[in-house]
C-alpha cells in the first residue's frame, strides 16, 4: 500500500512538472506524422515541410531571440496506443507544441490522451475527421485541413451547378468515407438532390459485382464515389464502366490521383471532381521553395504542414512566451483578418511585424482561414479529367 | 420489350458476373478441397498460392510482351501460365518437403498442419510482396470486350446495355476445361484412381501398394495448377494485389465447405452458391421489377432484401445453416 501511494504520488509529481510550463522555454516542436503505415508516402515530406518553416523562422533571428528546434516521432496513422507512446516520448524530451498528428484517429488519440493531459498545444495538417471539430480540447487544438463536413457541401455545390439532381453514393466503410459519405449526402439533400441508394464497399475484396449492381439499380444519373484510388474505389468505376452502369462519376480527394485517370483514360472524360487547392498568391510561393529544397510542393499536405509550423511559431512570437496556454491564444488573430498578408518566405518579415505590434494576417501556402473552434475554412480546386489529364476548371 | 430489358439488365448485372465469379472461387475452392480429401488439412496457405502463381505468370507476362510475343485478341498471360505453373508447383513441392513432410511423418494431428500452413500462408506473403510489390498490377492486354454495353444497346435499340469481357467468357471457358480434364484424370488414369483410393482409405491404399510419396507430388502438381489457373483468370479480370488475393481465402473456404469439403463437385456447385448468393440477395431489383410489371407501374423502394454491406454476411450465413443441417456440405465431403 505505502508502495503504491508513493508511486501514485511520484507520478502525479512528474505530471505537474510536464503541465508547468516555462514561458520562457526554448521552443521545440514535436513533428508527429505516421512515417510508418498507409500514408509513409506522403509524410516524409510534410515532415520536411514543417522544418522548412522552422529554418525561416531561425534565419529571421527565431521566436523571441531564442532558436526553435524539432524532433520527428511515428504515429504509424492507425495505431492509437503507439501514438500515445510517441506523443509521451515527445513530451518528455521538452516539447511546446505539437505538429499532428496526420490520421484523423490517431489525431483524437493524442489530443485527448496527451496534449489536453499535459496542456500541450497541437496544430494538425491533415486530419479531417468531422468529428474533431466538436472534440473536448480546452482551446488547445487547431488543423490547417478543412473538416470534410466542409468538403460534403463543396460537392453538393459543384453537382447542383451543374444540374444533377439524383445520385447513387458508395463509400469506403472507414471513417473518411462514412464521414464524408454523410456531410456530403445532408448537404445535397438539403439543396433539393435526391441519394437515391447509399452502398458502402469494403476496401481489397474480392469483387465489386454486387455493389455495382445495386447502384446501378437505382436508376441514378451518376455515381459518387468517396473511396481510394488504389483500392475499391478504383474497382467501382472500373466495373461500372464495363458493364455500361454509369458513364458519369464524381471524385472526391481520396480518388483523385493521376495513377486512376491514366489508368482508366477516356472512361473519364465526362467525369468531374475536386481537391483541396488554392490560387492564392501563397501556393505559387510555396512551390517555389519547396522546389528550390528539391521536392514536390504540391504533394499531398504539404503547404499545411508548412503552415501548422509556421503558425506556432509566429503565436509563440505573438504571445511572447512558449507556454502552450500562451501561445494557442494568439493563433486565430494571427491566422484571419484584419492585418498584413503574410505568405511562405515572409516569416522574418511576420516576425519583425509582430515585435513592431502590428497585425498580421498570416495566408501561409494553403491560404490560411480558420473557423469554428479553429480549423481551416477549406479551399477546393473543381476538377475534370479530359484526354487522361487533371485539369482545373475553378477555384472555391 | 419491356420484358427483354428486364432479363438483360438481370443478365448484364446479375448473371454474368457472378458466373464469371463463381468460376474463380469454384477453380480455387477445387485445390483447397483436393488436398482436404487426400492429405487431410485445411491449407490457409491456398490465397496465397494463387498469388504466388499470379505473380510468377506477371513476371513471364511481361518478358513475352516486351519481347513483342503476344496472343492475339486473347491476354498474353495464357502463353505464360503454363511457365507460372511450373514455378509454382515447384515452390509447393518445396514447401511440402520442408514442412508438411515432417509432421506427416510423424502422424501429426490435421489441426496441426492447418496451423503449419498458416505459417506457411504468412511467408508466401511476404514473398509474394517481395517479389512483385504490393501495388495493384493490371496484366490484361488484347480485345477487352467481347459485346461492349455501348454498342449492343444501339444495336439492340433496347435501354439496358449488355456487357460480356473477354475475360469473363474465358474464365468460364478455362474453368470448364480444367474441371473437366481433372474429373478424367481422377476417374480414367491410373494415377488418378490411386489418388482416390489413398484418399478414401490410407491404409488399404498403402497395403495395395501405392505409392504415398507419388500420390502426394501429384496432387501437390495439380493443386498448383488449379490456383494458378485460379488466381491469373482472377488477376485477368479484375487485377492483381496480393492484398486482395489474401482475402480471397474466405469466400474460397467458404464455397469449399458449403460444397463438401473433399468433393471436388462439391466445390464448384459451392463457388457458385457463394457467388450467386452475394449478388443476388444484395441486388437491388427495382428496376428488373419495373420492366416485368404490366403498365408504367414502378415501385418506390429499391426492392433489395438487404444492403451491400452484408453481402459477407449472406456467404456466412449460408455456410453456418449448411453446416447445422448438412455437416458434410451440400455434396457428400468428409464432415469438418
Amino acid at each position: 500500500m505505502k508502495n503504491l501511494l508513493l508511486a501514485a504520488s511520484a507520478v502525479a509529481l512528474t505530471a505537474g512538472a510536464a503541465t508547468a510550463q516555462d514561458a520562457g522555454a526554448a521552443p521545440k516542436i514535436g513533428i508527429i506524422l505516421g512515417f510508418t503505415g498507409p500514408l509513409e508516402s506522403i509524410t516524409p515530406t510534410m515532415a520536411q515541410s514543417a522544418e522548412i518553416a522552422i529554418a525561416e523562422v531561425n534565419e529571421a533571428g527565431g521566436v523571441n531571440g531564442q532558436q526553435a528546434t524539432s524532433e520527428r516521432a511515428d504515429s504509424t496513422c492507425i495505431d492509437a496506443a503507439a501514438a500515445t507512446a510517441a506523443a509521451e516520448g515527445l513530451v518528455s524530451s521538452g516539447i511546446n507544441a505539437i505538429m499532428g498528428a496526420d490520421c484523423s484517429g490517431v489525431t483524437n488519440a493524442v489530443l485527448t490522451n496527451v496534449a489536453v493531459p499535459n496542456g500541450i498545444g497541437m496544430i494538425s495538417p491533415s486530419a479531417t475527421s468531422p468529428g474533431l471539430s466538436t472534440a473536448e480540447d480546452n482551446g488547445l487544438f487547431f488543423r490547417t485541413a478543412p473538416s470534410d463536413a466542409r468538403q460534403g457541401q463543396i460537392m453538393a455545390d459543384i453537382l447542383t451547378e451543374r444540374g444533377v439532381t439524383n445520385v447513387a453514393l458508395t463509400y469506403t466503410n472507414n471513417d473518411y468515407g462514412k464521414g464524408l459519405a454523410d456531410s456530403f449526402q445532408a448537404a445535397f439533400q438539403e439543396k433539393g438532390g435526391t441519394v437515391a441508394i447509399v452502398a458502402p464497399h469494403e476496401d481489397g475484396k474480392a469483387d465489386y459485382s454486387a455493389e455495382v449492381a445495386a447502384l446501378a439499380a437505382s436508376g441514378a444519373d451518376m455515381l459518387v464515389v468517396a473511396g481510394y484510388t488504389d483500392q475499391g474505389g478504383r474497382g467501382i468505376i472500373q466495373n461500372a464502366l464495363d458493364t455500361g452502369a454509369f458513364d458519369t462519376f464524381y471524385l472526391p480527394d481520396g480518388m483523385v490521383g493521376q495513377d486512376i485517370v491514366t489508368a482508366l483514360g477516356s472512361g473519364l472524360d465526362s467525369s468531374y471532381g475536386d481537391l483541396p487547392g488554392t490560387d492564392s498568391p501563397g501556393a505559387a510561393k510555396w512551390i517555389e521553395i519547396a522546389q528550390a529544397a528539391g521536392f514536390d510542393g504540391t504533394s499531398s499536405f504539404a503547404p499545411e504542414s508548412y503552415d501548422a509550423a509556421a503558425l506556432i511559431l509566429l503565436s509563440m512570437a505573438a504571445a511572447k512566451s512558449t507556454n502552450s496556454a500562451d501561445w494557442t491564444t494568439k493563433v486565430l488573430d494571427l491566422a484571419n483578418a484584419p492585418g498584413e498578408q503574410i505568405f511562405p518566405g515572409e516569416l522574418g518579415k511576420a516576425l519583425d511585424l509582430i515585435a513592431q505590434g502590428q497585425d498580421i494576417d498570416y495566408e501561409g501556402a494553403s491560404a490560411v482561414e480558420l473557423i469554428g473552434a479553429g480549423e481551416s475554412a477549406g479551399n477546393y480546386r473543381e476538377l475534370e479529367f479530359k484526354d487522361g489529364q487533371i485539369e482545373t476548371v475553378k477555384y472555391r | 420489350m419491356d420484358l427483354l430489358n428486364g432479363l438483360v439488365a438481370f443478365l448484364n448485372f446479375v448473371f454474368i458476373p457472378a458466373v464469371a465469379y463463381g468460376s474463380q472461387l469454384a477453380l480455387g475452392a477445387l485445390g483447397v478441397t483436393l488436398i482436404y480429401g487426400i492429405l487431410r488439412f485445411s491449407n490457409f496457405a491456398h490465397g496465397d498460392t494463387m498469388a504466388f502463381g499470379t505473380a510468377m505468370t506477371i513476371l513471364v507476362t511481361w518478358a513475352l510482351q516486351s519481347a513483342g510475343i503476344s496472343f492475339g485478341p486473347l491476354p498474353t498471360a495464357l502463353i505464360a501460365l503454363p511457365l507460372g505453373i511450373a514455378a509454382t508447383a515447384l515452390l509447393v513441392l518445396g514447401t511440402d518437403r520442408a514442412v508438411y513432410r515432417f509432421y506427416r511423418d510423424a502422424k501429426a494431428a490435421p489441426v496441426i498442419l492447418v496451423v503449419a500452413s498458416m505459417g506457411v500462408m504468412f511467408v508466401m506473403n511476404g514473398l509474394v510482396r517481395f517479389i512483385i510489390g504490393v501495388e495493384e498490377i493490371q496484366f490484361t492486354d488484347g480485345e477487352r470486350f467481347i459485346i461492349n454495353a455501348r454498342a449492343f444497346k444501339e444495336w439492340s435499340g433496347l435501354e439496358e446495355g449488355l456487357a460480356l469481357r473477354t475475360t469473363q467468357l474465358l474464365t468460364v471457358v478455362v474453368a470448364a476445361i480444367a474441371v473437366a480434364l481433372l474429373f478424367w484424370f481422377l476417374n480414367r488414369t491410373r494415377t488418378g484412381k490411386s489418388m482416390r483410393a489413398f484418399s478414401d482409405n490410407e491404409d488399404l491404399a498403402l497395403l495395395s501398394g501405392i505409392n504415398p510419396d507419388r500420390v502426394v507430388a501429384v496432387t501437390w502438381i495439380i493443386v498448383a495448377a488449379l490456383a494458378t489457373t485460379a488466381g491469373v483468370l482472377y488477376g485477368l479480370d479484375k487485377s492483381f494485389k496480393a492484398f486482395t488475393y489474401y482475402q480471397l481465402l474466405l469466400p474460397i473456404f467458404a464455397a469449399a465447405v458449403v460444397g463438401g469439403l473433399g468433393n471436388p463437385l462439391g466445390a464448384i456447385a459451392g463457388g457458385f452458391v457463394i457467388a450467386f448468393s452475394e449478388v443476388m440477395v444484395t441486388y437491388a431489383w427495382k428496376q428488373v421489377v419495373a420492366y416485368a410489371a404490366p403498365g408504367d407501374w414502378m415501385p418506390s423502394g429499391l426492392l433489395q432484401l438487404m444492403s451491400t454491406e452484408y453481402k459477407f454476411a449472406v456467404s456466412f450465413a449460408i455456410l453456418i445453416i449448411v453446416l447445422l443441417f448438412k455437416p458434410t456440405g451440400l455434396f457428400k465431403g468428409q464432415s469438418v
